[in-house]
């Protein structure tokens, strides 16, 4: 795996008045990484991945992604990432093809390229038959995997992901992470925020948010060593047992 | 240009796959055009009057007659006693109480002169006023008749006597409803583009997707253009349908040219819908949006001149409805749908409600962020 840094994060800060909902945070990310970005609820995850999407800017500190600047080349990182938010993005009353025709569309992809990608997405994910299917008649699972598939449908370099396997059952979220394996195989950087400390186990690197604060950074072999814990779960609960911040 | 058709695409299909608002798009022209210029009428009609006669003579018996001829009033009482009539008015159920005094007739012939006294429930200002005012008209009338009888045609006139001509310019009848419905296209082309656009920008910001759109390299401009576009079209399809209604009901048809109609109509869309645009900016709910919307859809349509005249409003209120839009396209609605004027005879009102479309759009473009 080739060093190069697709993200690299130095002393960024975000405030909301009073509150500092992230706190001087530096970390870098490597180029084909399975990035894992983990925190108890409201230790800040969400808005540090939402500053480094360009949705919000930060109150000091410096960041480039994908090569660029946060500050000043917002829209060439936007060219270059794909995002999967915690809410369901997709348009509900859409059809499969239709959103992918939209976001396709909106990212610039010709006519052909979109027809190519959604072939493609449309066989590896097993959705043929529901391609002009409403998407809100589609089970939940499917729904968050097509998300992420839309999200990577102009071949960005990095993709972020928030929670996208929340409240979905077992088999999904193992298939879930097949498509995680795959796109990371391909050379895509994938930034992913989860709860589940299995998943945690599947990530190249870890890093562990404490109110705002990264607490913790390294491959999980070596945070089950430094904090003396059989598994992911055991350094999670160890670190944010500490925090003060309440559930936000 | 690739991704404005990609995003009117989407934004017209799922306009055609709602069908609330497809339904709402038939049924708010049609309801409102054949109801509201049949049931809001400025006439008024079945005035209650309460007729207290101390006189009872030929003459108050006449007088009484003329006024239950016409149809404006209906008589609850006639008797002697003011109190008891004055019941009647506290109850509410008589609106206008006229005292007949006693030797009515006796000083009408003796010393040409006598005083009649009318008593209004100025709780409904509207039918006191215009009720008051018709009966002094018929008083006036019963005046001149009774005159007439005693002069018998003299050879010379000893009263010289101005008789006043009038005719009606731009709607010969004093057709109410020309009035009225031209007004009401104009409410119902505003009401859909401002509430509509800003309601569906705060619906994606609701449903998350918004912040899918800010995070690709989408352009504001691209992202604004493919919301307003839709429901420019939507405000253009809702002025046809009204006024072809408005031609099926009530037989109106334009003096004026349908090109000066859809020009101006184009054009005040636009401050339309930048002003619901700018409500989406600061609405972070559609309930918010809706009350917003519906604050200033309020003061914009009560100040608008639809219902009451701008001319007669305080002058701090008549300055207010220069910056109202609505005001201006009623005004240029019944000049080219009665009058017939030109787009060369709104150019003024063009002119200004352009500004307002640009000057509405470029503050909901400034305040639209990608970025919070």
């Amino acid at each position: 795996m080739s060093a190069e840094k697709v993200i690299s994060v130095k002393e960024l800060t975000k405030r909301f008045g009073d509150f500092t909902a992230v706190d001087n945070i530096t970390f870098d990310v490597k180029q084909g990484e399975i990035f894992g970005f983990l925190g108890a609820n409201g230790a800040g995850k969400t808005t540090a991945m939402r500053m480094l999407c360009g949705l919000s800017f930060p109150t000091s500190g410096e960041a480039s992604v994908a090569g660029f600047d946060l500050y000043k080349n917002a829209d060439a990182i936007k060219r270059n990432i794909g995002y999967m938010s915690q809410k369901f993005s997709l348009y509900e009353d859409l059809t499969v093809r239709e959103n992918i025709r939209f976001y396709g569309g909106i990212y610039g992809l010709t006519d052909r390229e979109i027809k190519e990608k959604s072939d493609e997405m449309l066989t590896q994910l097993k959705l043929g038959e529901q391609v002009n299917s409403l998407v809100k008649s589609l089970p939940l699972g499917w729904r968050q995997k097509m998300s992420f598939s839309v999200a990577m449908l102009h071949s960005p370099k990095i993709v972020f992901l928030d929670e996208p396997t929340g409240g979905v059952d077992p088999i999904t979220r193992r298939e879930f992470w097949t498509l995680i394996y795959e796109a990371a195989s391909r050379g895509t950087t994938v930034f992913v925020t989860t709860h589940y400390m299995d998943e945690a186990e599947y990530c190249d690197r870890v890093s562990i948010m404490v109110d705002g604060r990264v607490d913790a950074l390294g491959s999980p072999t070596e945070l089950k060593e430094q904090f003396s814990a059989k598994d992911m779960g055991g350094v999670f609960l160890q670190l944010a047992r500490k925090a003060t911040r309440s559930d936000g | 240009m690739r991704v404005l058709r990609i995003l009117l695409e989407k934004e017209f299909r799922q306009i055609f796959r709602n069908p609330a608002i497809l339904r709402l798009m038939f049924m708010m022209p049609t309801v409102q055009l054949i109801v509201m210029p049949l049931a809001a009428d400025y006439e008024v009609k079945n005035v209650n009057i309460c007729v207290v006669d101390y006189d009872r003579s030929v003459y108050a018996r006449d007088l009484v007659t003329k006024i239950t001829a016409t149809d404006y009033f209906s008589l609850v009482d006639y008797g002697d006693s003011y109190p008891k009539a004055l019941e009647y008015l506290e109850h509410d159920e008589a609106d206008l109480v006229l005292q007949i005094p006693a030797n009515f007739e006796k000083d009408l012939l003796r010393e040409d002169k006598a005083t009649l006294f009318m008593s209004l429930n100025a709780i409904n200002g509207v039918k006191a006023n215009l009720g008051g005012a018709y009966l002094r008209n018929i008083i006036g009338d019963f005046n001149n008749e009774i005159r007439q009888e005693w002069i018998q045609i003299p050879r010379f006139n000893p009263m010289p006597q101005i008789e006043i001509n009038s005719t009606n310019w731009y709607n010969p009848l004093m057709n109410y409803r020309f009035f009225m419905v031209p007004g009401i296209l104009v409410i119902l082309v505003t009401m859909v583009g401002a509430f509509l656009s800003a309601l569906n920008i705060v619906k994606e910001k609701e449903i998350g997707t918004i912040e899918q759109i800010n995070v690709t390299p989408i352009r504001k401009h691209e992202f604004i253009l493919g919301k307003l576009i839709p429901f420019w079209v939507l405000g253009l399809m809702i002025l046809t349908i009204g006024l072809i209604i408005s031609w099926i009901a009530y037989g109106i048809v334009p003096a004026g040219s349908l090109l000066t109609i859809y020009s101006f109509a184009g054009v005040y869309l636009l401050a339309v819908l930048g002003m619901g645009l700018l409500v989406s900016t600061f609405a972070n709910t559609q309930q918010q949006a809706m009350l917003l919307s519906f604050f200033l859809m309020m003061i914009f349509i009560l100040l608008g001149g639809l219902y009451t005249s701008i001319d007669s409003m305080p002058r701090w209120a008549q300055v207010f409805t220069w910056f109202n839009p609505v005001s201006y396209f009623i005004e240029v609605m019944r000049m080219v749908v009665l009058k017939g004027s030109t787009l060369y005879d709104i150019r003024e009102h063009l002119g200004i409600v352009l500004l307002m479309g640009i000057v509405l759009n470029g503050f909901a473009v400034y305040n639209y962020r990608k970025r919070s």
